[in-house]
């Protein structure tokens, strides 16, 4: 447990107090670690998961190895990396929905997804999404039928899961990267669906 | 936390849409504050060099959380990355890499210099 006068300081102050003195000591190379943050901030995100998506889409062959094997079909399109390395792909069909959700802390599939939004991690979607998964997605504006089963799934300290959204009508002639464009972070966490062209 | 610290550094005055554009929750940077990212990034380093194990921090975030939760039923001040920098304090102190006692000492030090927070390294 931190001391409580350690919380009480500035996040910003011990944050660069651990950085200065992990780096002054050679634990960490502060090339690497400056690395890592630019690459979630800026190149990884759910525009990956969106290609999986749209190639699941399109391609039976590619969607089938898809949920034989996330991670090795999602390393075919060169998207790998820390918290993929087993990642578990939920099909939505007409009559099953699947929601994602990690209550212990904030799992998730960072290679497809990049790092998670805010209410992924807040306590209430946390505890909520299991006991009451309907009325959570309704509140995320998502009002699903009696009819759809919905399964709600816990990430683990293994699996990472992700959600191959259902393909939306009318886009029959539409290719990939116009596909990719309606698949929403959203929907492959399972609190919405793929955007209407 | 404002995250006031952050609006001079240049990656966070990214275009908000469009190809270039920053992962973002609904316009919501994937950091609101560099602390943020760097104790993000402090983590992920220490498990690329060896010096920690990923599972052991998923532990110790996991325990800061449930604490943090199980002292605030309301939710109120709620603040991920607050329990991210703790999670992280707890194990680099518990595998000796740095004490707690020297991680105080040295962010009373930095609170001593001139700039507030958010700059170099001394």
């Amino acid at each position: 447990m931190t001391t409580a006068g350690q919380d009480r300081l500035d996040p910003a102050l011990r944050a660069e107090a651990l950085v200065s003195l992990l780096v002054e000591r050679g634990l960490i190379d502060q090339a690497t670690m400056d690395n890592f943050i630019k690459t979630y901030e800026t190149s990884v995100g759910p525009m990956n998961g969106a290609k999986v998506v749209a190639r699941a889409w399109t391609d039976p062959g590619y969607r089938d190895r898809l949920l034989a094997d996330g991670t090795a079909a999602i390393a075919e399109l060169g998207f790998k990396g820390p918290q993929g390395e087993h990642i578990v792909v939920l099909e939505n069909t007409p009559s099953v929905h699947n929601v994602v959700v990690c209550t212990l802390c904030s799992c998730y599939p960072w290679p497809v997804l990049g790092l998670p939004p805010s209410w992924y991690k807040d306590p209430a979607y946390r505890s909520r999404m299991v006991r009451e998964p309907r009325a959570v997605l309704a509140e995320f504006g998502l009002e699903l039928g009696d009819d759809v089963a919905i399964r709600v799934f816990d990430s683990s300290s293994e699996v990472r899961y992700m959600v191959l959204p259902m393909r939306p009508a009318g886009t029959e002639g539409m290719g990939e990267d116009q596909l990719a464009a309606l698949v929403t972070r959203d929907a492959m966490v399972g609190v919405a669906e793929a955007a209407a062209p | 936390m404002t995250g006031s610290g952050g609006h001079a550094d240049p990656a966070y005055l990214l275009d908000t849409s469009g190809p270039a554009a920053p992962p973002r929750d609904n316009g919501e940077l994937v950091f609101t504050a560099p602390w943020e990212g760097r104790a993000f990034g402090a983590a992920l380093a220490l498990t690329d060099a060896g010096r920690i194990d990923w599972e052991d921090f998923r532990q110790a975030l996991i325990g800061e959380i449930g604490e943090w939760e199980a002292a605030h039923p309301a939710g109120g001040g709620w603040g991920y990355y607050d329990r991210w920098l703790a999670a992280l304090e707890r194990l680099v102190s518990k595998s000796g890499l740095v004490s707690a006692e020297e991680l105080k000492r040295r962010a009373l030090l930095l609170a001593t210099l001139p700039s507030g927070h958010d700059h170099e390294r001394p």
